[in-house]
């Protein structure tokens, strides 16, 4: 029953949002059974359709993680953007400059790195609010702006391959590659980019559901998150839990690094990120703030993202536009919970919790 | 007349109004009575239109109506003062009371007219307030008085007040009380939700007394007494007073020297305040509100900035000026806040996660030797232990702290607090907002922990409640202390005088 009451207002919002699309694509003149099916029918067809989604899910995990740690302290990290943008280019650095060294200290040291990265870009942000009060918000979207051009910057003049016209640094060493699925397991074919990141991202989720609920450092995070008075007079420093949840929040992000770089291009490309880090917000909405239903909720923007090239493809009229119209009718609808709730308990289909 | 017949109401599995039959005549104050969640509110705001009753009717003057909104309540002259203000606190007095009903041509407000409006009723009725004020600029209970004027603005005949006096100083309510009587004197009628029974007994004519959704008593004020009104609300004999020994005082616990402490808007709050807190003793703090004792009490708990203090402050001899709450904690320095919704409790969290606030980082809450991973049992234990000792209802440690009823709230606090275990309580405001059964048991719980030797600073705005309670007593006036008195040896009345800065 108590998860029947998270899952539910999630879930209204998605068949919500699908049936709004499907007016949308009758409008257009093409007929909504077909594209549907269509697009569930390329996003777990097994192994390409379920493998891509898979693939598409893996930084919207991180991201999604990355923002609800943020909002459980009460903070909106919507510099995730920012964040893996340095960490990715700070993981293309180590995986370029220390390429001499073995697989097995590079790879450790590249994962440190996007992490690391990561949670520097976002502890700058968290310092400000903790120390000046300056709003997290302001600055983190300002630290995007940096973190594009100095990446920028740094690879056109020092990181780009000779004569190379796209902005994009030099290759990283073989030794910091990290495996695709397919080489591990037989039964997945090796075209499939989905990599050892996705597994890093469920262990990614099994951390922060740990980290959050089982220590005293996440109790203090989501005390200092729901009331900061009272966080206080627990003799919790709520400056430093600020800083805290922004690195742990940062760091997060920073793991897109390792899916990018280390698992799919294996080098930093300038605009890598079709804004996972903004994509990450409706993430972590959709799923509650919580990992479980940060995964499932990656899951289905990872589906969609599959599913839309193939309706850009097979249909008529309906792009792959639709996709971002579904995402964005889905937000809209966990938006306005508020407006169902009333009705749900008036259809007794969740009980009512007010009482005077 | 106002009737509400037969009206029953339901939230999800809890019968919130079963049945109800009050009766309330035209041109008399008539105080509804009962524990927190006895279905006092619920029942007013049904006669107020904001909720629509599952059963009954609302009959005004003699006309049966089921209420869908408040609109249809205020046409007919119903008018509802909430226990939280709905004020725009950077607007004056006239355009707060004019919000939703701008006088006026489209375009053009008529604020002048309106304006004087105000001060007319404002004058009739006592409650002296300046309708081109900021509504920020004003005290609490001047605030009370705008929304009061808002409903008198409104033509209400009919007045519902929840809980009004809640937020007032002992002079306030005495003020109040006149503007009350003078409103039934032009033959409004006004409806008081209360669970303060003196005041029940001061100013009203008629009372209804509730008990879990139900009416169970409906008395003539004049005929009635303070015992009476106890034993129906709660369903048992309450004992009123407070029955304790004398105190044997121990060491000295707390030390405060030369005490001060200036507010982030360079206002002195504090000034040279000393005393001392034994082992084995209550000391109470007395005061009209707003004179420092939020801030003592603050101070005391490590949660004060340093650099705004100055003084010593000592504890068991050492000195601990600066301080943080933490090491406050640990010293064994307990903290029961004057406000458990904005200090003391995570409200979205269950009982287990409150019950473990400030003692988060050492056993039982989290496992040796790292002392960082949470230990689930270790906490359900605690809370089970401050459930069972404390008497927190329902008895369920999963449940979210909101779910809990304002007593079993603040009893939820004092428990976490009792368990540090302390070896000096600050407590401020135990019993506000809390009804008749569990401030009896609180003032016995306190009692008994002063006699097991702990030290024991007490801050109550109830006057009543420090003379009953504390051995010595301090008054505060304007961040200083007035004097020392032995309750039981001066009255009332004279500690009211050194309160608002008179000699005693």
């Amino acid at each position: 029953m108590k998860y029947f009451r998270q899952l539910i207002f999630p879930l209204v919002a998605i068949i919500a949002a699908f049936l709004v699309g499907a007016i949308v694509i009758f409008a257009i003149g093409d007929d909504p059974i077909y594209t549907y099916r269509l697009l569930i029918g390329s996003a777990f067809s097994w192994p390409d359709g379920i493998g891509y989604t898979l693939f598409y899910a893996t930084p919207l995990i991180f991201t999604g993680l990355a923002v609800a740690v943020s909002l459980r302290c009460g903070l909106l990290n919507i510099g995730a953007e920012g964040q893996l943008t340095m960490a990715a280019f700070a993981t293309a650095w180590t995986g370029i400059t220390f390429g001499n060294l073995p697989a097995w200290i590079l790879i450790p040291l590249a994962c440190v790195t996007a992490v690391g990265a990561g949670a520097l870009w976002a502890a700058i942000p968290g310092i400000l609010k903790a120390r000046f009060g300056s709003h997290e918000v302001i600055n983190t979207i300002m630290m995007n702006f940096i973190a594009a051009g100095v990446a920028s910057a740094l690879t056109q003049s020092y990181f780009k391959e000779q004569g190379d016209p796209i902005l994009q640094t030099r290759p990283i060493s073989a030794a910091a590659h990290i495996p695709r699925l397919g080489q591990l397991l037989s039964g997945i074919p090796l075209r499939i980019p989905t990599n050892v990141a996705f597994v890093l991202a469920l262990a990614a989720c099994v951390f922060v559901y740990f980290f959050l609920w089982r220590t005293k450092w996440g109790y203090e995070i989501r005390a200092t998150g729901q009331n900061p008075k009272a966080a206080e007079y627990g003799g919790v420093s709520v400056r430093k839990q600020i800083v805290l949840a922004m690195a742990v929040s940062g760091g997060l992000a920073g793991m897109v690094a390792v899916n990018e770089v280390l698992g799919y291009r294996y080098r930093y490309y300038q605009g890598f990120s079709p804004q996972y880090g903004f994509t990450g917000i409706a993430v972590a909405l959709l799923g509650r703030n919580h990992p479980a239903g940060v995964l499932l909720a990656a899951m289905f923007f990872g589906a969609l993202t599959r599913g839309g090239l193939f309706v850009d493809i097979f249909t008529e009229n309906v792009s792959k536009d639709l996709v971002l119209v579904l995402q964005a009718l889905v937000i809209l609808f966990v938006a306005a919970e508020a407006l169902f709730r009333e009705q749900f308990i008036k259809w007794r289909i969740l009980k009512g919790v007010k009482a005077s | 007349m106002l009737e509400l017949r037969n009206i029953s109401k339901r939230f999800g599995n809890v019968l919130a109004n079963d049945r109800l039959n009050i009766t309330v005549r035209t041109g008399t104050i008539h105080a509804i009575v009962g524990e927190n969640g006895a279905g006092k509110s619920t029942a007013m705001r049904i006669a107020y239109g904001f909720y629509a009753a599952d059963e009954g009717e609302v009959v005004v003057d003699g006309k049966s109506y089921t209420f869908t909104t408040p609109h249809q309540a205020i046409a007919l002259g119903i008018g509802m003062v909430h226990q939280h203000f709905m004020l725009v606190e950077s607007m004056t007095v006239t355009e707060n009371i004019v919000l939703g009903a701008e006088p006026g041509s489209f375009a053009a407000l008529d604020l002048a007219h309106a304006a004087n409006r105000i001060r007319a009723l404002s004058h009739d009725f006592h409650l002296d307030i300046d309708p081109d004020a900021i509504i920020e600029d004003l005290s609490v209970g001047q605030q009370q008085r705008v929304e009061l004027l808002k409903a008198l603005y409104r033509d209400a005949r009919i007045l519902i007040l929840d809980e009004p006096t809640a937020v007032l100083t002992p002079a306030e309510v005495v003020e109040f009380f006149r503007t009350l009587r003078s409103m039934r004197e032009t033959g409004k009628t006004v409806i008081l939700i209360t669970h303060k029974l003196d005041e029940v007994l001061a100013v009203s004519d008629e009372v209804t007394v509730m008990r879990d959704g139900r009416v169970v008593g409906q008395r003539t004020t004049k005929e009635t007494n303070a015992a009476e009104l106890a034993r129906l609300m709660v369903g048992r004999d309450v004992l009123l007073r407070v029955e304790k020994a004398a105190a044997h005082p121990g060491t000295p616990v707390l030390r405060v020297t030369n005490l001060g402490m200036t507010a982030a808007d360079g206002t002195r709050r504090l000034v040279s305040v000393s005393f001392e807190v034994r082992a084995g003793e209550i000391v109470g703090i007395a005061g009209v509100e707003g004179n420092g004792q939020t801030e003592l009490i603050e101070v005391l708990a490590g949660l004060v900035d340093p650099s705004r203090l100055s003084g010593e402050v000592e504890f068991e001899g050492r000195n601990i000026t600066g301080c943080t709450a933490r090491q406050h904690k640990e010293l064994g320095i307990a903290h029961v806040p004057e406000d458990r919704h904005r200090r003391g409790l995570l409200l979205d969290s269950d009982l287990s996660e409150n019950s473990i606030l400030g003692v988060h980082f050492r056993e039982p809450a989290v496992s040796p030797p790292a002392l960082v991973i949470l230990d689930e049992a270790g906490i359900r234990r605690r809370a089970q232990h401050v459930i069972r000792d404390f008497d927190v209802r329902p008895p369920n440690p999963d449940l979210p702290a909101r779910a809990l009823s304002g007593g079993n709230q603040q009893k939820l606090v004092i428990g976490r607090e009792f368990g540090l275990p302390p070896k000096l309580l600050l407590v401020s405001q135990p019993t506000r907002g809390v009804d008749i059964g569990a401030i009896e048991f609180i003032h016995r719980k306190l009692i008994g922990l002063r006699d097991g030797g702990c030290a024991i600073l007490l801050v109550s705005a109830e006057l009543e409640e420090v003379t009953a309670l504390a051995d010595r007593l301090l008054v505060i006036y304007h961040g200083k202390i007035a004097g020392e008195v032995e309750p039981g040896r001066v009255t009332n009345a004279e500690i009211g005088l050194m309160m608002t800065g008179g000699r005693a």
